[in-house]
């Protein structure tokens, strides 16, 4: 599904990742897990096309991202959430979830408000509510984000990414700042959503990201130092000493 | 029927328009007198140029101290066209005026995709302070400061041979105006209204959700420029002399004022600053001259008193007065909905000052 192999990031002569790979194939879900300022989020900004590597590929179901402009990637079936949640304060949860879904301007038919436009608002309008659903929060569909909780917010972007139908879903630390309960229900939905796509998540919840990942990549400062099975990570003493043993120590 | 307006966008904003355009058939036709509709056509001409701006820039969030430049620019192509044929029906000089000012729109959107906030801002005022200066460098073409003449439209005979050319101005500009929100009720209400607010608010989510950032800033200038020009053009037909004088950087400035008072994003609004804009130098000028003041301070009243509307419209309503009104209409809701008064007190310090 997705092929990342061998790229370079660069900033002002930082190097950000360095020669970094990583493999997600159908059905599977893969964790990008590594300390802070690893590389994971710009790992996926290099991915959904906000930051051009200086050196290797990116091929999406055989095609190179490489040279794609980050607008069309939903339109190809990869959708990613952000971090900073980037919900639209003035548009209603409900308007939000629907203007996930890539599409294409018709002007004239929206000038003219033909029937047709209408039509299409709401078929978008019936998706982004089952959407909702499935994520357990249609309920809030007529409420603004901004009084909604977090965790609600959470749930509202991963509806909304889902409008895309992507095959591929890019969900950048989906569980930060959830309760212990939200965790275990995003948990459930990753697992329902894994039958019909990949998915990649970039996550410091190391436990929620052993207990959901199929295969897990560990970055720490822009390169890949163990990338495996969730009991290989466990074993591994690179990891252990760069990341979780640090982790340890801090807490 | 009630769900067929609901869900029929066409329908609803076609049967609110049509009877718009009805009210005001009658209104100018037996209602008012000439003076008014000669002050009202101008409410329109600003009104269809401002409810183009609000989309920009309310609802896109672009920024643009060149409108008055833009509408100079439909002005010209309907001038110039008219000198080289004037026997082309007035229909096409306004689409020719919004085909050349959507074409100008879309080179400064081009520019404005890559320019954000105070640059925009500064590169937009450029072009209203420097457009105003080409005439006089291409005077064999454009008339030079003198200007072009050109000829107030005439009604056409079925109407009548003592048919007031005024009155048939006032009936095209309206209809073009009744035509323009029409179609802009359209797309505010739409999913490209709605691709304009997902780049104005968030542009990376904008593009994560498939949006070409870029594009759609560049339709949303076209479209407000498209708007510029089609004013432009009436304005024109209406002061019937195009000079550069008439497009000073003033006029950009209030037509950007406009938005604000009457409420940034809101259609409504752009009808209410425009009329503003039109009828408070009318109202101060002839209370200024009521108070017998020697003349350099009769003046300068209007002036003062445009100054202290600005400031307290937008101290007292920062949403602007549609938004002010809206807001107000949905306290009085409130109060009659609870008879308890004192729940609903918030919205009554508005009222006094409305």
């Amino acid at each position: 599904m997705l092929e990342v192999a061998g790229i370079d990031v660069r900033f002002e002569g930082v190097v950000a990742l360095d020669g970094v790979s990583l493999t997600v194939r159908a059905n599977q879900i893969v964790g990008v897990i590594g300390p802070n300022g690893a590389g994971k989020t710009t790992l996926f900004n290099a991915v959904s096309r906000f930051v051009s590597p200086a050196g290797g590929t990116i091929t999406y179901k055989g095609q190179s991202l490489l040279g794609v402009p980050a607008w069309r990637l939903a339109h190809m079936g990869i959708a990613r959430t952000l971090q900073g949640l980037g919900l639209w304060p003035t548009l209603t949860v409900l308007e939000n979830v629907v203007a996930g879904a890539p599409s294409r301007t018709r002007l004239a038919s929206d000038l003219l408000a033909l029937p047709g436009a209408d039509r299409r608002t709401a078929a978008l309008r019936d998706e982004a509510l089952v959407n909702l659903g499935e994520l357990g929060v249609a309920d809030r569909a007529s409420g603004y984000p901004g009084a909604l909780p977090h965790g609600i917010q959470k749930r509202v972007i991963i509806a909304r990414a889902l409008m895309a139908h992507p095959s591929l879903l890019l969900l950048d630390e989906p569980a930060s700042g959830l309760s212990a309960t939200d965790v275990n229900d995003l948990i459930d939905v990753l697992r329902s959503l894994r039958t019909r796509m990949a998915i990649a998540l970039v996550e410091h919840h190391v436990d929620m990201v052993m207990a959901v990942s199929d295969r897990i990549t560990v970055l720490n400062l822009g390169q890949v130092i163990a990338s495996g099975t969730p009991a290989e990570i466990r074993a591994n003493s690179d990891v252990a000493n760069a990341y979780l043993g640090q982790k340890v120590a801090h807490a | 029927m009630n769900t067929v307006l609901r869900n029929s966008t066409l329908l609803r904003h076609g049967v609110f328009f049509l009877g718009l355009a009805a009210l005001l058939l009658v209104l100018t036709s037996f209602v008012f007198d000439p003076y008014t509709n000669y002050n009202v056509t101008e409410v329109a001409i600003y009104a269809i140029c401002t409810a183009g701006l609000t989309v920009l820039t309310g609802i896109n969030g672009q920024v643009s101290l060149g409108h008055g430049a833009l509408m100079m620019i439909g002005a010209y192509t309907t001038s110039v066209l008219l000198t080289w044929h004037p026997d082309l029906p007035l229909i096409l000089m306004l689409l020719a005026s919004m085909a050349t000012t959507g074409i100008a729109g879309a080179i400064v959107g081009i520019a404005g995709a890559r320019l954000r906030g105070p640059y925009l801002a500064g590169a937009t005022l450029a072009l209203a302070v420097a457009l105003p200066q080409v005439p006089s460098h291409f005077a064999s073409v454009f008339g030079g400061n003198q200007g072009l003449n050109v000829p107030t439209p005439a009604p056409p005979a079925f109407l009548g041979g003592d048919f007031s050319p005024e009155q048939w101005l006032a009936w095209i500009t309206l209809a073009a105006a009744v035509i323009t929100f029409f179609v802009l009720a359209n797309l505010v209400r739409g999913a490209t209204g709605r691709r304009f607010r997902m780049v104005r608010d968030n542009e990376v989510a904008a593009r994560l959700s498939g949006i070409d950032v870029a594009r759609t800033q560049v339709l949303a200038y076209m479209i407000s420029a498209a708007c510029a020009g089609l004013a432009g053009s009436l304005f024109a037909y209406w002061v019937t002399v195009t000079s550069p004088s008439g497009f000073t950087l003033n006029l950009s400035l209030s037509l950007l004022t406009a938005i604000v008072i009457g409420g940034l994003g809101s259609l409504a609004g752009a009808v209410i600053g425009s009329f503003i804009l039109v009828y408070l130098p009318v109202w101060t000028g002839g209370f200024a001259s009521s108070l017998n003041l020697s003349s350099n301070v009769a003046n300068n009243v209007p002036l003062a008193i445009y100054g202290i509307v600005l400031i307290v419209a937008i101290l007292v309503f920062p949403r602007g007065i549609a938004g002010g009104i809206g807001s107000i209409a949905r306290g009085a809701t409130r109060i009659i909905r609870s008879s308890r008064g004192p729940t609903a007190l918030p919205a009554a310090p508005e009222s006094p000052s409305q």
